[in-house]
């Protein structure tokens, strides 16, 4: 009973309001862009969810395309409740899918040992990526968000001299494939999903959501993270290293990164391409961090809203002709409102705050007069 | 009173989404007979592009061009999808392997991976794929013998020159964008051997990228280069845009274009000729083999000048002089007898 009242409360709490308002308002006025230009929204949307939930293929995809947003989610979010802002993802993702690849295709190892090597180097190789930037900040004291999307490039193109000179497969645009030891694929779940993508990411993923919920509230790191966070001159009073902390917190927040660029190597990929742009998945983690209010549930359930909605636009443009990026904008609205919380404030609770200061007004009336 | 009014103007959008979505447009794409008097067919084609779109006036738009053709002609069912992300082509390519259609096309050298993956584990489905070769038994490969189309611009790039440099823009250095680059250095080679010495070759690594080809262009023309041709996706637009500027300033630059005839995009006053990829023929001339089980299921086609898979543009005899025409005919004439074998790597 009390659970239920302590959830109850959840829902009284503003700030969820505001997430399910500017969900709502999103796939509004995506309907209305939708009308617009002449598609049919209902069927659309239909066709939408029927791509999310449809099979057992889609349903399988839909995971798989969640799992790397909560990740990236993650990364962000650690780095937001320490007053810091990882827009460096990116690069992390990519320096991880480097380590990733070097472990999967030069070592040889037995097969579960071969892919925890490689998820380990891959997770290290993302947080030193991260740390380069605490260190930047702490010691030269540049602004974190533009090393870090420098930094981006920067990974990006270490990426391309890497895959060129050591792994180029002959007469392609990608690396050489990983040994089969150090794949994480799932085969019995690829099974039941008729061949979805499914792999040990997943399970690690989840855990690492506990973790991060066990991390901010019950540790000492936690804590310090959080203090840093709230105000660093008073954490640094209170006899906190502030700059340890930045570090530490950049490497965790690199780290979730580098294993999101691991998963896509080792379960998903096999290979790394010469992509002319990063993935794009570590910009989407800042909109789940915000939408998701940088908590554990928060993230995981924003996570599994853009991840089904973007994989479900494709079957929005099959099955609708309603062109992918009319989801893009829907996503872009619902993160718009969430970021601007003030603008639905005034939109929905005009009059309670009019009638308040009415009161305030006459209240201070009989003061000051 | 206010909050009420927000919520019923909400509801009454509701209702009005809800009315109009009734009376909204019909699915465009898939109505084969919108006209009523068009054939029928029971056949499904779909298109997956590479990351690009269908829009991007280049060999994506082309394939989806064909498809259309095709669906007026035959009445057959067409649709296209764009993934957006590498971690989409799959999903996208089973989207129509797994919804029961009779062939799925795949264009661009990216999906070569994917769809050798996907016609494994689906054997009964059939396949076909432009600008790569994929052995498996259910997959019809594409393949356009770019050097030879790019040997005849090479051919009028050498003549048209006045400085005798040219130049050549390049996405990433892959086999097939190559054969560009080798077929022009031999047209132009064959006509003006000095000019071939002075061809400056810069690749961006990169098919969508303006800026890169932009800044390209600008290396090359400031070196004293009048001509370039380029064989790089969006990036080429910037190398368009670049001549363009250079033409107000009055320098007397061109651009030779790729893919489809970049000169109802860009304009003539700049775009010197395109060598053409008819890949929309080329979908078309496959896709009908479906028909009859003709299908060249595991074989790879190639579409060279003799297959007139691959052409200069027709709108040429705007810009390219008469004379340097008729040499283009020559040689044209050469290649397909197997006077002159144009190298391609």
């Amino acid at each position: 009973m009390a659970k239920l009242k302590s959830l109850m409360n959840v829902f009284r709490q503003e700030s969820i309001w505001i997430s399910i308002i500017s969900i709502f308002l999103g796939l509004l006025i995506g309907a209305i862009v939708m009308l617009i230009g002449g598609y049919e929204p209902i069927l659309a949307y239909q066709s939408m969810i029927e791509k999310i939930v449809g099979n057992p293929y889609d349903i399988g995809e839909t995971i798989r395309s969640i799992m790397p947003l909560i990740l990236t989610g993650l990364a962000v979010a650690v780095a937001f409740r320490g007053g810091m802002f990882n827009i460096g993802v990116e690069g992390q993702i990519v320096m991880g899918s480097i380590g990733a690849l070097f472990v999967g295709y030069f070592l040889d190892l037995p097969p579960v040992l071969h892919a925890i090597v490689a998820i380990v180097v891959g997770a290290i190789f993302g947080g030193l990526w991260g740390m380069l930037v605490a260190w930047l900040k702490t010691s030269r004291g540049i602004n974190e968000v533009v090393t870090c999307i420098m930094l981006n490039w920067s990974a990006l193109y270490i990426s391309h001299i890497v895959v060129r000179m050591f792994m180029m497969e002959e007469g392609t645009a990608r690396s050489k494939l990983i040994q089969d030891s150090a794949s994480i694929e799932i085969p019995f779940l690829i099974q039941w999903f008729d061949g979805a993508r499914i792999h040990w990411g997943f399970i690690i993923t989840m855990l690492l959501l506990v973790g991060y919920s066990f991390y901010m509230n019950k540790t000492k790191w936690g804590y310090e993270l959080r203090a840093v966070g709230s105000s660093k001159h008073a954490a640094h009073y209170a006899g906190i290293s502030v700059n340890k902390t930045i570090h530490r917190t950049f490497f965790i927040s690199g780290m979730m990164g580098g294993l999101v660029g691991t998963f896509e190597i080792l379960g998903v990929f096999k290979y790394l391409a010469i992509a002319p742009t990063t993935s794009g998945l570590g910009f989407d983690g800042i909109a789940v961090a915000l939408l998701g209010m940088n908590t554990a549930i928060g993230i995981l359930l924003a996570a599994a809203l853009f991840g089904a909605l973007m994989y479900g636009s494709q079957g929005m443009s099959f099955g609708a002709d309603v062109p992918g990026e009319v989801i893009r904008m829907v996503v872009s609205i619902i993160i718009f409102f969430a970021a601007a919380p003030g603008m639905l404030r005034v939109l929905f609770k005009l009059r309670r705050s009019t009638r308040r200061k009415e009161v305030s007004a006459r209240g201070n009336d009989s003061v000051s007069h | 009173m206010k909050k009420k009014g927000w919520l019923l103007m909400l509801a009454s959008v509701m209702v009005l989404t809800l009315v109009l979505s009734g009376c909204g447009a019909k699915n465009k794409e898939t109505d084969p007979a919108t006209g009523g008097s068009a054939p029928k067919s029971d056949l499904k084609v779909g298109l997956v592009t590479d990351l690009g779109s269908v829009n991007d006036k280049s060999f994506n738009q082309s394939a989806w061009e064909g498809l259309q053709k095709l669906r007026d002609e035959k009445g057959v069912s067409v649709k296209y999808m764009e993934p957006k992300k590498d971690a989409e082509i799959i999903p996208n390519l089973n989207q129509f392997v797994k919804g029961g259609y009779d062939l799925t096309w795949a264009t661009g050298f990216t999906m070569m991976d994917p769809v050798k993956q996907i016609a494994g584990e689906n054997p009964n489905a059939k396949l076909a794929i432009i600008d790569a070769e994929v052995q498996a038994p259910n997959v019809a490969s594409v393949l356009f013998q770019e050097h030879e189309g790019s040997f005849l611009v090479g051919v009028i790039a050498g003549l048209t020159t006045k400085t005798n440099k040219l130049g050549f823009v390049g996405g990433l250095e892959l086999p097939v964008i190559k054969r560009f680059e080798v077929g022009f250095r031999a047209g132009v080679e064959a006509v003006n051997p000095e000019a071939a010495k002075n061809l400056k070759v810069i690749y961006t690594a990169d098919f969508s990228r303006v800026d890169k080809g932009k800044s390209a262009a600008s290396t090359i023309y400031e070196g004293g280069a009048d001509i370039i041709f380029h064989a790089s996706g969006m990036t080429g637009n910037g190398v368009f845009n670049e001549a363009k500027e250079r033409k107000q300033r009055g320098e007397n630059v061109w651009v030779i274009g790729v893919d489809m005839d970049q000169s109802l995009t860009f304009g003539d006053e700049i775009t010197l000729t395109s060598m053409i990829k008819r890949v929309d023929n080329a979908v078309i001339e496959i896709s009908k083999q479906l028909e009859g089980d003709k299908f060249p299921a595991g074989k790879t086609t190639y579409m060279g000048l003799k297959e007139k898979g691959v052409d200069i543009a027709p709108t040429s005899t705007k810009n390219v002089a008469p004379e340097v025409l008729e040499k283009v005919e020559e040689y044209r004439t050469k290649i397909i007898n197997g006077e002159i074998k144009v190298p391609s790597e």
